[in-house]
């Protein structure tokens, strides 16, 4: 038995984004309720119909919740382990809960306000411990530093280049351009790219996602309940999570062996999911590729079969992800690069926007939809949804 | 193999991360690396049963589960397996002590385990993949001692 199909998405709802810091004086609870209450709407539903909720990335305080939106009974709480390598992981937890009978509507939340930490530090919010010790010490604090390591090896294995990087950029903005929930309005190019300020050679300012405010939630119910509901469902074909022990605990501690070092870390789970989905990478019509970094969509577009190990540059340069044109169009919203970062939710909203056929950069007949979670330490994620 | 990198800031000399945001938490486990370090010693540990080397030390050997260590003399020496120029800093304290090169050292007879550490001393354009390096000891206002790596010349 598998949670193949048994489940959908059928609401989605997100607070405006804003840039880190200006969604004060709302507080995070209040993002998360808006958010919360905006999809269950969506879905046709009443926020009493809720009887579960599904995070990832630390999560939320469902007590709270329960009591700021008045919640008659809660029947599933629970948290992916990890940080936004959960996000479309998350989705299937809240489907296995469904498929097992502990509940009936489920609500996937993430909500982000990024006031204070710059750059997604963590040494400032994570004392050290006798294990990051071996790793803080040398001045690695940010996410963006370590996947830089990955990003440079990338680079000297397969002669990956900064212009490719720049392509994920460049076509990651020109989607956010025609999305007025966009954070990013200015079109960028080549020059622009490499015009911006180095921070960790060889990520740029561009390579780097945004630093973001704002909630997305999901409600996701039964397949058979889904089709009497108000949106065409977005059924879940597919929701893996976990993670190659080989890849353990890669960002912090790069042990992990050779051939895992430059990559995304996703293989196990691309495997799994396309095994339960029975399907494949041609079978994907557009793709959510968590973007918290341009090197690793590339990366996810090697680990995820769009193409080959070591190929992803060339791939991205030969415009294979662009909206127009692209075999395998990417984070047509913007993604995190240039729409939002909500530690990848608002990848599985723009997701089920293309399975409804009503994302602002539609892509024609989008059947298949495949969605990521972030390229971290165990776990990883993903998500395929279907028409 | 790509001959194309060229590195940010090259002629600028790669600093060691500011001391102050330098903190050593232990554990029985890991307390004997931190020991040898302060001796100016850098030490691999190695499975006392099967030989597995493992970095951090852990609890426990992950191929045999045995808990018993060989804490092994290194030479000191290493190659470059990657690294990444900090051009910018995080937070305002860091800004005198750009750029510094965070970097995964293969370390010479630790059975292929690596070490996250930074090159330092070395002029930026220099650092290379595959670059031999050597320990050098830096010893803290704290009493505990890092190990960093410079360039070995040639």
């Amino acid at each position: 038995m598998t949670i193949k199909d048994k489940t959908a998405i059928v609401g989605i709802g997100a607070t405006p984004y804003t840039k880190r810091g200006q969604s004060a004086p709302q507080t995070m609870e209040e993002l998360i309720a808006k958010a919360v209450l905006k999809a269950v709407d969506d879905a046709g539903l009443k926020i009493t119909d809720v009887d579960g909720f599904a995070y990832f990335a630390g999560g939320h305080d469902t007590s709270l919740l329960t009591e700021i939106l008045g919640i008659p009974e809660i029947r599933f709480t629970a948290t992916l382990t990890g940080a936004g390598g959960g996000s479309a992981g998350a989705l299937g937890l809240a489907a296995s809960a469904i498929v097992g009978g502990l509940a009936k509507t489920v609500v996937v939340v993430c909500g982000v306000q990024q006031a204070v930490l710059r750059y997604g530090t963590y040494s400032s919010s994570h004392p050290a411990d006798p294990y990051s010790s071996f790793y803080l010490y040398s001045g690695l604090v940010s996410p963006g530093q370590a996947f830089a390591l990955l990003a440079r090896r990338h680079m000297h294995l397969y002669g990956t280049t900064r212009e490719q990087f720049a392509e994920v950029a460049m076509s990651t903005r020109l989607n956010a351009l025609s999305n007025p929930a966009a954070l990013m309005k200015k079109p960028m190019s080549k020059e622009d790219y490499f015009n911006a300020p180095m921070i960790s050679d060889p990520h740029c300012l561009f390579d780097f996602c945004l630093e973001t405010d704002g909630a997305v939630a999901a409600v996701v119910t039964s397949s058979e309940r889904a089709k009497d509901l108000k949106q065409k469902p977005a059924y879940i074909l597919a929701s893996t999570h976990g993670g190659d022990g080989n890849w353990g605990r890669s960002l912090y501690w790069f042990n992990m062996p050779d051939d895992l070092f430059t990559s995304s870390g996703h293989n196990t789970v691309a495997k799994q999911l396309y095994e339960m989905a029975g399907v494949g990478p041609k079978d994907i019509d557009v793709a959510q590729i968590y973007d918290h970094f341009t090197s690793q969509v590339i990366m996810q577009l090697e680990d995820y079969g769009f193409c080959k190990r070591g190929e992803g540059g060339p791939f991205v340069a030969s415009g294979a992800i662009r909206h127009k044109g692209g075999s395998i169009p990417v984070n047509t919203d913007g993604g995190q690069l240039s729409c939002a970062y909500i530690w990848g939710m608002s990848h599985v909203k723009e997701a089920v926007e293309q399975i409804r056929g009503t994302a602002v950069n539609q892509v024609k007949d989008a059947e298949l939809c495949l969605v990521t979670g972030g390229p971290s330490n165990i776990p990883m994620s993903g998500l395929i949804l279907r028409r | 193999m790509n001959a194309q990198v060229i590195n940010s800031m090259p002629d600028a000399i790669s600093k060691a991360p500011p001391e102050e945001m330098v903190h050593i938490a232990t554990d029985q486990w890991t307390q004997p690396f931190w020991d040898a370090a302060k001796q100016h010693k850098l030490v691999g540990a190695k499975c006392g049963n099967c030989g597995k080397f493992r970095l951090p030390p852990s609890p426990m050997c992950p191929k045999c589960h045995s808990q018993k260590i060989d804490w092994v003399n290194l030479s000191g020496e290493g190659s470059i397996y990657s690294y990444t120029i900090i051009t910018r800093a995080m937070s305002p304290a860091v800004e005198p002590y750009i750029p510094y090169v965070p970097a995964v050292i293969t370390l010479e007879g630790g059975g292929g385990t690596r070490l996250v550490s930074n090159i330092v001393g070395a002029r930026v354009g220099d650092i290379a993949i595959g670059g031999k390096v050597r320990v050098i000891w830096e010893d803290h206002k704290d009493g505990m001692t890092v190990p960093h790596f410079e360039l070995v010349p040639g």
